[in-house]
């Protein structure tokens, strides 16, 4: 992983500049403090091989401040991507060949996750020695995400507190 | 109807629960040794309980030989390979190939649902710690229906209202009757916030004292405080015995009122309620056959 100190820089109008990537994917519009999640959904770990920028809390006229991760040469699936709506509803996503922006769009929630969150409940089946993956329903109530065990019930309106590291 | 399993009250419409007490109905009088009948015979049902109980296996068992079929049990865990490290996953692989139907109680919640997802048979929950009991939900509606009324009821419903699975099961169905609900217990275990939340859009309820109810309501459904079910043993002792229903008590109360508990009880109704008319518990756990019992015919044989 590449820090985001080595390809940023903050102008002199206090924008911050983070440097384009010739193919791959950027997310953007992620909400400020997520970026490092957004990378463990993605199941992204130091020593990976991939390149990646990470800016946290830039500034940003809709967000006020927002986190941006840039993932060089390699292009995310969809269903991968909108698993980062759970942490992060407004989420953009651009894929970007030779610098330019070839698609752009919206995180979806996902109607169900597998594998990516951890039940707190520990009575759950799921976190036993059995040979299960987790598996959450996926809502939206109101303006919070709200995800449902599918085996125990127990229901979560803060996913990102139980996500696992893959 | 046609379910596979049978794992939640929520996978259940209230036509659905309307079709098993109409079945349950036509199967009473063979649950009481009145009629013989033998649709089941030559079936297997397996009871796996991997926490004790005496009812729920008892009544399953007796369900399945009223209507023909045999029982094989698997009750003492250390006789079974399950103390030798096997997994519920393959303990329902091998038991759905020898029986018909599968009975589980487990002490993990949603130990139904994956064993459903692993087996070739239909899976029965019979509880899953402190999560779901639906045929004891279906059996306290049957009550209900009985010796009461469905549609339009005043119930209260008393005592541990935190922990009971048997509670949160039934609110959830009641709120299918346009049922109105009274709430009477400790504050320290009055129904979570969450789930009343979750419910207060589907039907009225209120946190009352029994006192204020009791000449109204058409049903008093009292449960046990669990003890097992308390992360904190010092917790339990705050609160045992805080509650307790007696005949005097049910003197302001209409003649029509019915007492429930789904038992076993400790002290909380007074063995002086047992001679009155209201109490309708050991009949409420007799009804427990022939609900079963249409469930298995429902499971193994499809519609009537």
């Amino acid at each position: 992983m590449v820090a985001c100190n080595d390809s940023t820089k903050v102008d002199k109008s206090d924008r911050l500049a983070v440097s384009k990537i010739r193919c791959g994917t950027v997310i953007d519009h992620i909400n400020a403090g997520k970026a490092l999640l957004v990378l463990r959904i993605l199941g992204i770990k130091p020593g990976c091989s991939e390149r990646v920028l990470i800016a946290m809390n830039v500034p940003s006229k809709k967000m006020g401040k927002k986190d941006i991760v840039k993932v060089e040469g390699k292009y995310i699936s969809e269903k991968e991507l909108d698993r980062i709506a759970l942490i992060s509803p407004n989420a953009t996503i651009n894929l970007i060949e030779e610098y330019e922006v070839s698609e752009k769009r919206r995180v979806e929630l996902p109607p169900v996750v597998e594998g990516i969150l951890t039940c707190p409940n520990r009575n759950c089946i799921t976190n036993s020695r059995e040979p299960i993956k987790s598996r959450f329903h996926v809502k939206m109530e109101g303006n919070r995400v709200k995800v449902t065990c599918h085996y125990c019930g127990k229901k979560i309106y803060e996913p990102d507190r139980y996500i696992v590291s893959r | 109807m046609k379910f596979k399993h049978l794992i939640s009250i929520d996978d259940l419409s209230k036509k659905d629960i309307e079709y098993i007490l109409e079945l349950a109905e036509k199967f009473l009088p063979v649950a009481q040794g009145k009629k013989r009948t033998t649709p089941l015979e030559g079936r297997l049902l397996a009871n796996l309980f991997f926490e004790p109980s005496t009812r729920t296996r008892m009544s399953f068992e007796v369900a399945m030989k009223r209507l023909g079929g045999d029982v094989i049990n698997m009750t003492a865990q250390e006789a079974s390979s399950v103390a030798k490290g096997e997994t519920l996953a393959d303990t329902i692989k091998v038991v759905s190939k020898y029986a018909d139907v599968i009975v589980l109680r487990h002490p993990l919640e949603g130990a139904a649902r994956f064993a459903a997802e692993n087996s070739d048979v239909p899976v029965v929950n019979a509880g899953d710690g402190a999560g779901q009991h639906p045929t004891q939900t279906l059996l306290d509606l049957y009550t209900i229906k009985k010796e009461s009324k469905l549609e339009n009821l005043k119930i209260a419903l008393m005592g541990d209202l935190k922990y009971s699975r048997t509670v949160h099961s039934l609110i959830k169905a009641l709120t299918l009757f346009n049922a109105r609900i009274y709430l009477v217990s400790p504050p320290t275990l009055a129904l979570p916030e969450d789930f009343l939340e979750e419910i207060k859009s589907r039907v009225r309820v209120e946190e009352v004292k029994l006192e204020d109810v009791i000449e109204e309501i058409d049903v008093l459904y009292v449960t046990r405080i669990q003890k097992e079910r308390f992360p904190d043993e010092e917790e339990y002792f705050k609160v045992a015995g805080s509650y307790k229903v007696d005949a005097g008590i049910l003197e302001r109360a209409k003649s029509s009122l019915i007492v429930m508990h789904p038992l076993p009880r400790v002290d909380e109704i007074d063995i002086s309620v047992d001679r009155t008319p209201h109490a309708k518990y050991f009949q409420q756990t007799f009804y427990g056959v022939p609900v079963r019992m249409a469930i298995l015919h429902e499971l193994l044989l499809g519609d009537l």
